[in-house]
């Protein structure tokens, strides 16, 4: 059986700028994996390469599947760090959450009633229910970035990518978030997610990834958070990292 | 004789005019077609692209008069062409887009105006800057519809596409839906809308049509199928006040249209309830 997520040899430059030195990563299906690293290690850098967004050197393979395959067959579900998005766009909330579904739709992208369920769930799930109908950009932060795990929600695609996905949300919301993540795996799908939120690793994920340009380590979570990896990649001890992002 | 039969008459009076038919025709058909496309524009923030697009069909117009051609066919081969020009000296020269818009655009209507200075006469410059749309051809009425229709047939067909483009082109890319794709799709749309609009009003003003009455709407709702609605109201009210002020006052048509539409934007500015600038605010804190 192949990966649901499978990097190998990525290496991606901004002009001079070394941001993924052959880093290669592999997450098989139904599992959370953790991308954990300092500001400007690389994190959202390996997402827009699996993405195909930046030009990479190595390979990417989605489910077996090129990256340019899988996306046309939606497989790949993407929540951006920061959305850039025109946010007083004439859009309501529901609306954008429909665009996670225009991948299964026909070349109109005429929704159909299992779209609108699928919409409505999504909604439900991100607590957005009462929300839905408001211009996108009549939200706060934090609801904005749940309309847009909505929005992935929605696609019901087999592989997840979120890129701190709890950055900017409270701990109520954070919590939410967790949940959904979770009951998520629960029903088969594949998460890659960065977090600064180092005490939530070991709860949400299944491994962990620590970036720093290249890979410092993997495995299991309790292995990748052992003080001396992570005094390594901080240059502190977690807690302190922990208190200066929160 | 009341107003209402005084505002009546002012109406029907024009109405018998065959050549006022035909100008109300063209006006509201480019009008409308102009008014869906502005949505998108507005919200791209493509204004100066329609400006570009627009004068830089200078060249085949003329061409087009010069060989008895459909001037349709030379506008289209030269807007599309500059938008092609556009993005090839964007990407491969470090100069903004706005500057390389500003090159192209100026570049190809000089070589508009150098031609037209050669060739004999009975082309009028004034016509082709300014319109002429009391004095359309059958032949230009049917081009002016058929390239109508091929937008709105293509806008039908692609309108969520393009707004998923418009709002959130990494989302269509993660989609596997194309945004390059999109985006030649409603340069190609633009292109083609221009040359529609030329007729109406001149390639002077055609980025007014193609700017002005999805910029109001815009102030008027945050729903996207309410402004393309209001939108194409705006400019069908504008086309017909346009035309018929015009044979009134004896004044340019393309001018009263344009003006129509100015005067529409600038009440929604003023007075739309949601974002106009004399909205009730909320009392500010004591
Ligand atoms: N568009 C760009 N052009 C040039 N350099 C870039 C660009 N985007 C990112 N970089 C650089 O690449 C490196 C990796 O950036 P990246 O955004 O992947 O980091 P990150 O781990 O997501 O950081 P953060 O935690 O702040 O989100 C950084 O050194 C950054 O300065
Ligand atoms: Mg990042």
């Amino acid at each position: 059986m192949s990966a649901a997520i499978e990097v190998e040899g990525a290496t991606v430059r901004y002009g001079d700028v070394l941001a993924l030195d052959e880093v290669s990563l592999t997450v098989a299906p139904g599992r959370v994996c953790g991308l954990l690293g300092t500001n400007g290690s690389g994190k959202s850098t390996l997402f827009k390469t699996l993405l195909g967004l930046v030009p990479a050197d190595g390979t990417v393979r989605i489910l077996g599947r090129t990256g340019a395959a899988a996306r046309k067959e939606g497989l790949i579900g993407y929540v951006p760090q920061s959305e850039q998005v025109d946010w007083a766009f004439p859009v309501r909330v529901r609306d954008v959450v429909m665009m996670g579904r225009y991948g299964r739709m026909g070349p109109r992208r005429r929704p159909r009633a299992a779209d609108r369920e699928a919409v409505g769930r999504a909604l439900e799930r991100t607590r957005l229910t009462d929300l839905a109908d408001r211009q996108i950009g009549a939200l706060s932060g934090g609801q904005r970035k749940r309309a847009f795990i909505a929005r992935a929600i929605a696609q019901e695609s087999a592989v997840l990518l979120l890129d701190e996905p709890f950055a900017g949300v409270d701990k109520r919301s954070e919590a939410t978030v967790t949940e959904l993540l979770l009951q998520l795996r629960g029903e088969g799908h594949t998460l890659l997610v960065s977090t600064h939120d180092l005490a939530q690793v070991p709860h949400l994920c299944d491994e962990a990834l620590l970036l720093q340009r290249r890979v410092l380590a993997r495995g299991t979570p309790e292995q990748v958070l052992r003080p001396q990896v992570l005094m390594e990649a901080f240059g502190v001890h977690p807690e302190e990292e922990a208190t200066w992002t929160s | 004789m009341d107003v209402l039969t005084g505002l009546a008459q002012w109406f029907a009076q024009p109405l018998q005019f065959e050549f006022v038919q035909r100008a109300l025709l063209v006006s509201v058909v480019a009008g409308a077609v102009c008014a869906v496309l502005s949505c998108w524009m507005t919200l791209v923030g493509w204004s100066l692209m329609g400006d570009a697009v627009s004068h830089a069909v200078l060249p085949g117009v003329v061409l087009s008069y010069m060989f008895g051609l459909p001037f349709a066919l030379g506008a289209l081969v030269f807007g599309a062409g500059s938008v092609a020009l556009i993005g090839a000296v964007n990407r491969t020269s470090r100069v903004k887009e706005d500057a390389v818009i500003g090159v192209v655009f100026t570049a190809m209507f000089a070589l508009g105006l150098v031609m037209i200075s050669r060739v004999p006469s009975q082309t009028d410059l004034g016509h082709i800057l300014f319109g002429n749309v009391l004095g359309v051809s059958d032949s230009d009425i049917w081009q002016v519809l058929i390239l109508a229709g091929v937008v709105l047939a293509a806008v039908w067909y692609k309108h969520r596409d393009l707004t998923l483009y418009a709002f959130d082109p990494v989302h269509a890319h993660s989609l596997g839906i194309s945004p390059r794709l999109l985006e030649t799709l409603l340069l190609g749309l633009l292109s083609v809308t221009v040359v529609v609009a030329l007729q109406a009003v001149g390639i002077i003003l055609v980025v007014a049509m193609v700017v002005v009455p999805g910029a109001t709407a815009y102030l008027l709702t945050d729903r996207f199928e309410r402004m393309l609605l209001i939108s194409v109201a705006v400019a069908v009210a504008a086309a017909v006040t346009g035309v018929l002020a015009s044979f009134h006052l004896d004044v340019s048509t393309g001018g009263s249209i344009v003006l129509a539409q100015a005067a529409a934007f600038a009440l929604a500015y003023l007075f739309s309830p949601s974002h106009g600038l004399l909205r009730r605010r909320a009392p500010a804190p004591a």
